[in-house]
């Protein structure tokens, strides 16, 4: 699932090519005509899209870290998720609310958009293409083991795997369970155990 | 984005719920394949403006309350093949919520 073009040409076809869509000329047009008409400018969208490509999946590294080495975060962070982001140095913006969903030895959650591709951007970064893909969003709801295996995550049978569409303006983060083998790890460490897949439930942290 | 209602929420943690099968037309969060499903509410989320209207840019009032509903993927798909404890949850909108 991760490659996008095919090997078997000899140049690198232009991602360019070919007539825009009807869904590109509408953004371009829309776009030029709010800025013709003052309602944003050039560099206000330019700058949040810069602001969102300093987002990655390292914020909710750190999230689910300090979740795993203090437990009074861990259940605030549960019970009002936007606020104590907020008090973390982290604001989620206001298009949607996140939730944590927290991995047990009974239950593994796994978070899906099948409507488009919802995706907590504001902590997570911008989604892998895999993501946003037709492939996994029709399949995640209808075998989620199946798909959890194709990505090296095998769930055993007496635990439940629990899906969750976002099909409105709640996006959902997974708190993956910590690893056995680092009782004595600092925060930095543990952050760099945890993945994005992770906090998606397509992975589980490891030890290396 | 949580706005106000008038209205107290129908439904609560536990209650079972069942996904109208109705057709929709244009913008609509309630997917196909859940509808007609019965589930479980496991969270209130509050009040929300209907995304149905909200779409075609209507302000989307009196906000319908969202709930999360949790439906058995054994409930859900016919010759689902992972555990019988599996579960789906998604956010529904209270005016295709019914009584199950």
């Amino acid at each position: 699932m991760h490659d996008d073009h095919p090997h078997d040409q000899t140049f690198q076809a232009d991602h360019d090519r070919g007539p825009a869509s009807s869904y590109e000329v509408l953004e371009v047009a829309l776009r030029k005509l709010l800025i013709e008409k003052g309602v944003m400018t050039n560099a206000e969208i330019s700058g949040h899209i810069d602001e969102m490509a300093t987002r990655t999946a390292e914020l909710g590294a750190k999230v689910v870290a300090r979740a795993w080495t203090d437990n009074a975060f861990k259940e605030q962070l549960i019970a009002d998720t936007r606020g104590t982001l907020k008090a973390f140095g982290i604001d989620i913006g206001d298009v949607a609310e996140f939730r944590v969903v927290e991995n047990t030895p009974e239950v593994h959650n796994v978070i899906v958009c099948t409507l488009c591709s919802c995706y907590p951007k504001g902590l997570l970064g911008y989604p892998p293409a895999w993501y946003k893909s037709v492939t996994y969003r029709s399949r995640t709801v209808r075998e989620p083991r199946a798909v959890l295996m194709e990505f090296g995550v095998e769930i055993a049978d007496d635990v439940t795997v629990r899906v969750h569409d976002s099909t409105a303006d709640l996006r959902y983060i997974v708190l993956p369970i910590r690893p056995s083998g680092t009782e004595d790890w600092d925060e930095n460490k543990l952050a760099s155990i945890i993945s994005r897949d992770a906090m998606i439930g397509t992975a589980l942290p490891h030890v290396a | 984005m949580t706005a106000e209602t008038s209205r107290a929420p129908r439904y609560g943690v536990g209650d079972r719920v069942r996904i109208d099968d109705r057709d929709s037309l244009g913008h609509c969060r309630t997917p196909h394949f859940a509808r007609g499903r019965t589930g479980t509410v496991v969270a209130v989320h509050g009040a929300f403006r209907d995304p149905e209207r909200l779409a075609y840019h209507q302000p989307g009032l009196p906000a319908l309350v969202l709930y999360k509903v949790r439906i058995k993927q054994g409930d859900l798909w016919r010759q689902y093949e992972g555990a019988r404890s599996d579960q789906l949850e998604l956010d529904i909108y209270e005016n295709w919520l019914k009584d199950a």
